[in-house]
């Protein structure tokens, strides 16, 4: 296996009495991309954000690049600058032109000079192809341009792997595409990624390896033919059966 | 009704000799303007910092944020006023006390705290409501970019937050021109307090609170139309203020 960029390991969470991952390990190899799936409120999208410490979990310990993001000396805000993470809402900043949004963090977080986050901000919009809409606003964008502005506002920072929460949940089916279209030319440049979706084509043509959660378990966690070929568990046979039908 | 109508009032010297009664109401509206605003710009500030403080994930915070508006929203203005300037200087050491009391201006600088806290209550409520009228994402995303928690808030939460307070602030902000009139019970000259000295004296009541009644209308609706502009200018393109049918 590659070198380990992310260590997930027996990691486990409550809200109050109610567990909501339950001894998650997993490792995410440099430049691999991982599918996690599975039902909702299987503690997907947890999982995720306890990556980048936006939730913090009770047990276990997760590292990104060696450093431990549990661990109180952590600098968060320094550890998160180097995750990307795309939401399923966009989340883009209403009042902030898409140029702006791009430049935000390169400026007050990694210190570039304005000239050189506007240039490598151009570069990105260029590159999810959305370089005529740098002044505009958000809301004067499609959910699938605002998604596109969304990774390539992840991109600016040169981020050492991207965090997928479910990208295309919330676009038109028409909008799918363009989106997804972007993730797999950042898979195929060797970008590690953890991606959170029930978009099963783009897990065959593109995921190493696919991870199914049920009730805050891993219950599966096998390389992406495998999983497509002959799922172990009955549960993730189910899961599959129900969005493979049509 | 025998009512004896003179519009001419206006023009007659008031009792203090140098003043017409005309000039001594404008006067009182120069203090009403001038205790609204300081009262409005503390108001803004403290109300800033305990509405933020009460969206933090520290529990401690929250709860101090908690106790300063219900300690400053539940006790009527008037008896804040009073307690501030009857019973603070009586309570503090004698030597302050004095102090407080010898202060010339003491009702206007009483009147701007006690109105700056007591609408910064309503201030921090509505800042408050305004940040978690936001989208939760909206902070998770300003965190995942590595901003800090106070960066966070300053570029994303904050801009944001204040545009959709826009409307309840301007509420605030005429209240707290009303209220001011409330500063006459501790001896400022303010507008109201001028057109009371003014009938007291003139027995013209009808032309003094008629003329009272229109300088504040007049200030309110100059201050609607600016807050409507500034609504306006701060607006964001498909988002709030751009159209009504397209808010959240």
């Amino acid at each position: 296996m590659t070198d380990i960029q992310i260590d997930i390991n027996e990691v486990s969470k409550w809200y109050g009495p109610f567990q909501v991952l339950n001894r998650c390990s997993t490792k995410v190899g440099k430049g691999e991309v991982v599918v996690v799936c599975g039902p909702s409120g299987s503690g997907k999208s947890t999982l995720i954000k306890c990556v980048n410490g936006l939730e913090p979990f009770t047990q276990g310990a997760i590292t990104v690049d060696g450093i431990s993001v549990g661990d109180p000396k952590t600098n968060l805000p320094k550890l998160r600058a180097r995750i990307g993470m795309v939401f399923q809402h966009f989340e883009l900043f209403p009042h902030l032109t898409v140029m702006r949004n791009l430049v935000l963090a390169q400026i007050k977080v990694l210190g570039r000079s304005s000239g050189e986050a506007h240039e490598n901000g151009m570069r990105l919009l260029d590159r999810v192809g959305l370089r005529d809409q740098a002044e505009k606003f958000p809301g004067e964008l499609s959910g699938g341009q605002q998604q596109r502005v969304a990774i390539a506002r992840a991109l600016a920072m040169d981020p050492i792997a991207m965090l997928f929460d479910e990208p295309t949940s919330a676009l038109d089916p028409e909008m799918i595409k363009e989106v997804l279209d972007v993730m797999v030319g950042l898979a195929r440049d060797g970008m590690t990624m953890i991606v959170v979706t029930h978009e099963m084509g783009f897990a065959r043509q593109v995921a190493r390896r696919v991870v199914f959660m049920d009730k805050g378990e891993i219950v599966e966690d096998a390389p992406t033919e495998e999983f497509f070929g002959s799922p172990r568990s009955e549960r993730a046979q189910m899961f599959l059966s129900k969005i493979l039908q049509y | 009704m025998n009512y004896h109508w003179n519009w001419g009032i206006f023009w007659d010297i008031s009792p203090d000799g140098a003043h017409s009664y005309l000039q001594t109401l404008l006067l009182g509206t120069t203090w009403t303007l001038a205790t609204a605003f300081f009262a409005w710009c503390l108001a803004l500030l403290f109300g800033s910092i305990i509405g933020v403080i009460r969206t933090t994930p520290n529990a401690w915070l929250v709860r101090l944020g908690n106790a300063y508006v219900e300690l400053f929203r539940n006790i009527p203005l008037l008896v804040q006023m009073f307690l501030w300037y009857f019973v603070l200087p009586e309570v503090v050491p004698q030597a302050i006390g004095t102090w407080l009391k010898q202060q010339p201006n003491a009702s206007f600088y009483t009147a701007v705290v006690a109105l700056g806290f007591y609408t910064s209550a309503r201030v921090a409520e509505q800042v408050r409501a305004g940040i978690l009228s936001l989208a939760q994402g909206q902070r998770l995303a300003a965190l995942a970019l590595g901003l800090t928690l106070p960066q966070a808030y300053g570029f994303v939460l904050l801009p944001m937050a204040y545009r959709i307070m826009l409307p309840p602030l301007t509420s605030e902000l005429l209240n707290i021109i009303k209220n001011s009139s409330v500063a006459l019970t501790i001896g400022l000259m303010e507008l109201t307090a001028r057109a009371r000295s003014m009938q007291e004296f003139s027995f013209q009541v009808f032309e003094a609170f008629t003329a009272a009644t229109v300088i504040y209308i007049v200030i309110n609706i100059a201050v609607t139309f600016a807050m409507r502009a500034l609504e306006r200018r701060t607006a964001v393109s498909g988002f709030i203020g751009a159209s009504p049918a397209a808010a959240h």
